[in-house]
């Protein structure tokens, strides 16, 4: 189903930024040089007006991947099947280079919580979250899973982190969308080893990479942790882990993730600009190495 | 511990032990007097900040003029209230607060604000036009086509944002004052207003309707046919031709049939 006035949905090895409304008129103005963009799933599920009208004309000029924030993988219910046909819907309508979704639950018996959530890692939980990513690829296609930011830790959580996304991989086959942010949050938030977390989290299975500012807040007794706030500029730790990741397996799509106080156009680009440039510095000081 | 923990078996317990650990997690989400899982509370406190903070500002967006009305603080504490009993019920957010209206018209702190419960049920309305399904819009050239003999059974298949409301205050008004930055001037007259919201391009329509239109367009949108719903106007001695060229030039209508 491929539509002529449309660019390739492939997602170039390149840097998008996360679309924002107000920055439509811009970017259908001004036409910027960004490798893609990526949405917001459940901001595009009405039935039609302008959302979809913006959306059609940005899919014409860029390539879009499509990121869900409601699907509740992580939880012991049963997912939302409609929700999984909304999914479906987009992606069969707008042809998404990608689709991700999150290790994270949002919904229970209450109803949408409208966070991610976090779940402790276990054999169950393993098994659960399995099965719900084989229903939704074979409802809405080959999916990338995120790795969380979490801010509390289950007394029963038995399996590490990386080595739990991994072996989900192996189960279901689905990609996964590395957040290097969310690895500097897991580390200031548990004492989590970035390069320990790294050496045992399959990289091979990366297909897009976030990147995002996190903020410092003080938890009980004073100690500083580390929130996933989305809100500002990219810093200088997960920089370097960026780069490190590129060394290791090329520049990968790659989002800058501002979803908070968004600024102005050009400052956004600025940083995905700024992000091609790491990545580069990054490819070019493996390959003099390999030379 | 571990160790002796996966000494046990633990195939039924275990699942058990999710679902009860996750149903603690959100139990203590919403009840903010429920200790904090974890036992970190600053941290856990992210989380429910998180959930409230979200769900308010789903209703933030969705209610500005209401907002506006009543100030930033109030309108926390009646979102707030809203939120702690009416969580979504799927994730699709732009759907979220169609309830909030009659929420705002028993809650009893704005019990003096009448109009309040009318000027949310509008903004509600206009954000259901504004994500409803694209459509054709019927011309008004395509109603002076229609033969003469023809009028009588002539039926008007509505446009899916269309929405027709009533509202014992000047809501409508009211609304329409609070677009611009500028201070808002009260409306000239404090009575009762009827409104027709659409949205035949991207843009939302909002329409104040004239005297005796909510009930022919009522009856239109309803099936009735022309002839049918015009009756009661055509036996006062009215003319429904005014309100016709008023729902079609708003772009209200899809097709005539």
């Amino acid at each position: 189903m491929l539509n002529p006035l449309r660019v390739a949905a492939l997602l170039p090895p390149r840097v998008g930024v996360g679309f924002k409304p107000e920055h439509f008129e811009t970017i259908l103005a001004e036409r910027p040089d960004v490798g893609f963009f990526e949405i917001h799933a459940e901001n595009y599920m009405g039935d039609g007006g302008p959302p979809h009208r913006r959306l059609e004309a940005l899919r014409a000029l860029y390539p879009l991947s499509l990121h869900g924030v409601g699907l509740s993988l992580g939880g012991p219910r049963a997912l939302d099947r409609a929700h999984l046909a909304r999914l479906a819907a987009l992606r069969q309508r707008y042809e998404p280079g990608l689709f991700s979704e999150h290790l994270a639950w949002s919904s229970h018996d209450v109803g949408f919580l409208d966070d991610l959530l976090p779940l402790p890692y276990t054999p169950e939980t393993l098994r659960v979250v399995c099965e719900h990513i084989d229903e939704t690829q074979s409802v809405v296609g080959r999916m990338l899973l995120e790795n969380p930011s979490t801010y509390v830790r289950f007394a029963d959580s038995e399996i590490p982190e990386a080595e739990f996304l991994a072996e989900i991989v192996r189960r279901t086959d689905c990609g996964l969308l590395l957040d290097v942010n969310n690895i500097e949050v897991q580390a200031g938030n548990h004492g989590v080893d970035p390069l320990a977390w790294l050496d045992a989290f399959p990289l091979q299975a990366v297909e897009e990479i976030h990147l995002a500012g996190y903020a410092e807040a003080q938890g009980d007794g004073g100690v500083a942790f580390r929130i996933d706030a989305h809100d500002s500029p990219v810093r200088p730790n997960v920089w370097a882990l960026y780069r490190l990741v590129v060394s290791r397996i090329g520049l990968k799509p790659t989002l800058i993730e501002w979803d908070n106080d968004v600024p102005e156009w050009p400052i956004l680009h600025a940083e995905a600009h700024r992000a091609e440039c790491e990545a580069r510095r990054a490819t070019q000081g493996a390959l003099a190495h390999v030379v | 511990m571990p160790s002796a923990r996966r000494a046990e078996p633990r195939k039924g317990r275990s699942l058990m032990s999710f679902e009860a650990t996750l149903s603690a997690f959100a139990a203590a989400l919403v009840d903010p007097a429920a200790p904090a899982p974890g036992g970190d509370a600053r941290r856990f406190a992210v989380y429910r900040n998180n959930v409230a903070a979200g769900l308010i500002g789903a209703l933030e967006a969705r209610f500005p003029v209401t907002r506006r009305l009543v100030g930033d603080g109030f309108f926390r504490g009646l979102a707030g209230a809203f939120v702690a009993a009416h969580k979504p019920q799927s994730a699709v957010l732009i759907h979220y607060g169609a309830d909030f209206p009659a929420f705002v018209r028993k809650f009893p702190p704005a019990r003096d604000l009448p109009y309040l419960p009318d000027v949310a049920a509008l903004e509600s309305a206009w954000v259901d036009a504004y994500h409803s399904a694209e459509a054709e819009v019927a011309p008004l050239a395509a109603l002076a086509a229609v033969a003469p003999e023809r009028l009588e059974d002539l039926r008007f298949a509505f446009h899916p944002a269309t929405r027709l409301l009533r509202f014992a205050q000047p809501a409508a008004s009211l609304w329409a004052a609070h677009q611009g930055t500028d201070e808002p001037e009260p409306p000239e007259v404090w009575a009762p207003e009827d409104a027709l919201i659409t949205r035949p391009q991207a843009e939302v329509v909002v329409r104040v309707l004239p005297s005796g239109g909510h009930a022919l367009f009522s009856a239109l949108r309803d099936g009735a046919t022309l002839g049918e719903a015009a009756a009661p106007m055509l036996s006062r001695g009215e003319d429904p031709g005014a309100h016709l060229v008023g729902l079609l030039s708003a772009g209200a209508v899809r097709a005539l049939v």
